[in-house]
């Protein structure tokens, strides 16, 4: 491997940037700005640099020791493969482009200098997530992730709804994580080590070393990835997670950050696949339903951002789905497809959102093709992709998944169903929002007053759309299938064919219940079933009502106990004991001459009779 | 009757508790002061007796010490407790009562 100090740079460059823009540069907003894009922009290009050098299987490491403790060593390492060197690519390019369009997005901010801080730091511990060779240094980026996303959906901090989600998504995901490190425990207990590569190795030689334990030790593992990557039923702290700026919304929850959780079941996909392991099944089931019931929330949704958020869920739920019928290629596959044309159809919305002065409701939108042609021409295109419409390059990846539900090595003619099911629901409401904040006329007076976005914006939005256009002629899913694993899928046209008809029937749905209409004719035509699905099943409101409720109450005991027992009885009687007897030996000091005289020589006495007279 | 080293200590042990009597009892403080000189050199007497039956000069070095010292300290006691008198016009233990908490 040439050029091995490559990585390195391109894993601590954005972390350099962070750094310097909140020691040197946080008054100066534009320093900051090109310092960060600058960071990203070099890291992308390095790694084009690499891949262009060494090519993409290179399957190596570098590494520095970290600790060395008794039988445990762990490195700072950086596992170079296919899957990393993929998922680098796509980290640093559509960053870069959110990075650029950040820069217009947030032009008028005036804390646009800690958001770049927070972006940089933000890729940094992605493409830390993405190195790493062994659990401990990808669980600290887990966190490091975590704690970024905090900071930049807490951006705008001084509206309460923002402080609010960015507090539910930390802590929602520390809920999984907890989880996740009890796994890693678990595997360190079991095998002894926490490097991927000697876990592999030690596990193909014994492959029933976790016993009776490997379904819990694949479902601990899938608890981070529940968390992080926002399925059911941790999944709602994505949509809250929102209410961060829009470029957030399309680098960390769309293309990477949420990617992450896949991109670790992949990473770690020996784990999960033991013998004697039911934790496949359970995790394509969590899949399922996930992409099953963010696809129904989403067709009854009117916030622009909040629709791709819940699509987001619903396209992760496919991941998700396609590593449970043992299909990691296709899942990383649609990963790297969808982290374009998500990214883009985000992007698409901000320039939306910022050109009607902040407005998100698509029913005060519309006629954004006409007033916004870049915009609207990109935001189509991604659209197409995303339901999967021939050549674009969600047809390819969709399909793979579709494919391996039905033929792979854990088919499931009912997963297959519901794949399909949630394909049309995909095309529903993509299209829905299509129909009513893109198409057709103006609904409000911002919309028809809307200017395209500058160059900043709109640039990004072509650089996306090209390889949400061409993905699927790369042969990603071959380079993937280098490290995972070939899949011997057949193609079947059955396949194929579901995922047309479901494109079909999406697009004919939508435009027959929205062509031209000026409200939503859903909520007549399902009643309760239109408000369930707008109430998002509920589900807030059962968290609300059971877990935190009982959460509340035990915080109140523990109140309680620490107020009245600790804090009463022990502190209190500690401290009120050493007063009483401070006062009382205060009285001994009465200043007279004659006291401490007598005092002293009692004393002497005393020393004396021990000494001389025992 | 030759006189040997208990009659110097016993003499100095009388001294020494008329001494620390006086401190004990005494209300004036320049007379608490001359007790504690007395009972200085109570120990000062044992020490020479000390140094003369026992052939070493180690116990009359310390003795020179001991009243160089006690000379030093009885004039800083001394301009102390005029000090004192100017300031408070008292020289009674019971009056000087200011270190009380």
């Amino acid at each position: 491997m040439r050029l091995d100090f490559l990585p390195w740079l391109i894993l601590l460059l954005p972390l350099a940037a962070a750094a310097g823009i909140t020691l040197f540069t946080l008054p100066d907003r534009e320093r900051s700005a090109r310092l960060s894009i600058g960071a990203i922009l070099a890291s992308f290009a390095l790694t084009v640099l690499f891949v262009a050098v060494n090519g993409l299987h290179v399957a190596a490491e570098t590494r520095v020791t970290w600790l060395d403790i008794g039988d445990l060593q762990i490195d700072f390492g950086l596992r170079l493969d296919a899957l990393s060197l993929l998922m680098l690519l796509v980290v640093t390019g559509v960053g870069s482009a959110i990075h650029v369009y950040s820069k217009g997005y947030l032009r008028e901010d005036a804390g646009q200098s800690r958001y770049f801080a927070g972006l940089s730091l933000f890729t940094f511990s992605m493409l830390g997530i993405v190195l790493a060779n062994n659990f401990l240094m990808l669980f600290v980026c887990w966190e490091l992730v975590g704690v970024s996303s905090y900071l930049l959906i807490g951006f705008w901090f001084e509206k309460p709804s923002a402080a609010d989600a960015s507090k539910k998504a930390f802590l929602t995901n520390r809920l999984g994580d907890f989880g996740f490190l009890l796994g890693i425990l678990l595997v360190w207990a079991t095998l002894g080590s926490l490097h991927f590569g000697e876990l592999e190795q030690r596990l193909g030689q014994t492959p029933g070393a976790f016993g009776t334990l490997a379904t819990i030790v694949g479902l601990l593992i899938f608890c981070g990835a529940v968390g992080k990557s926002a399925q059911f039923p941790l999944h709602v702290w994505l949509p809250d997670a929102m209410e961060g700026p829009t470029p957030v919304s399309a680098l960390i929850h769309a293309a990477t950050m949420v990617a992450a959780g896949v991109y670790l079941l992949c990473r770690v996909f020996f784990l999960l696949d033991l013998p004697g392991s039911h934790a496949l099944t359970v995790i394509a089931w969590i899949g399922g339903i996930t992409a099953l019931l963010a696809g129904l929330m989403a067709i009854q949704q009117d916030d622009i951002k909040r629709i791709l958020a819940y699509s987001t869920l619903s396209q992760l739920g496919y991941m998700v789905m396609a590593v449970g019928v043992a299909a990691p290629t296709p899942a990383m596959y649609h990963l790297t497809t969808h982290a374009f044309f998500k990214a883009l159809l985000f992007l698409g919305a901000g320039s939306v959102i910022c050109a009607l002065h902040h407005e998100q409701n698509i029913w005060k939108m519309g006629g954004v093709l006409w007033r916004m042609p870049v915009t609207g021409v990109t935001f189509l295109l991604a659209t197409l992709a995303l339901c999967g419409v021939p050549p674009f390059s969600g047809f390819f990846s969709k399909d793979e998944i579709l494919a391996a539900t039905l033929t792979g090595p854990h088919s499931s003619p009912l997963l297959f169903a519901l794949a399909v099911a949630v394909a049309v629901l995909t095309t529903f409401y993509m299209f829905r929002l299509v129909i009513v904040a893109i198409l057709g006329m103006p609904r409000a007076d911002a919309a028809s007053q809307a200017k395209e976005s500058p160059r900043v914006m709109t640039l990004p939005l072509l650089a996306l759309a090209v390889p949400s256009l061409l993905a699927g002629f790369w042969s990603i899913p071959g380079a993937y299938g280098e490290h995972l694993g070939h899949l011997e899928l057949e193609h079947t046209t059955l396949a194929m064919i579901a995922s047309l008809v479901a494109v079909v029937v999406g697009l004919l749905l939508a435009i027959r219940l929205y062509g031209g209409v000026k409200t939503d004719p859903l909520p007549e035509k399902l009643g309760q079933l239109a408000t369930l699905l707008r109430q998002r099943f509920y589900l807030d409101e059962l968290y609300q009502a059971t877990v935190i409720r009982w959460n509340d109450l035990l915080a109140t005991v523990a109140d309680l106990i620490d107020r009245w027992v600790i804090a009463g009885v022990v502190v209190r009687g500690v401290h009120g004991t050493t007063e009483l007897v401070g006062r009382a030996l205060r009285l001994a000091q009465s200043g007279n001459l004659h006291t401490y005289a007598v005092l002293l020589v009692l004393g002497v006495a005393v020393v004396l009779y021990f000494v001389i007279g025992r | 009757m030759t006189v040997g080293l208990e009659h110097y200590l016993v003499v100095s042990a009388l001294l020494f508790c008329l001494g620390l009597l006086g401190v004990l009892v005494r209300r004036n403080l320049l007379i608490i002061y001359m007790s504690l000189e007395m009972m200085l050199n109570a120990a000062n007497l044992a020490l020479v007796a000390f140094s003369r039956f026992t052939h070493h000069l180690n116990g009359q070095v310390m003795v020179f010490f001991i009243i160089t010292v006690a000379a030093a300290e009885v004039a800083v006691g001394l301009a102390l407790i005029v000090a004192l008198y100017r300031k408070r016009q008292t020289a009674n233990v019971d009056d000087l009562i200011l270190l009380k908490l």
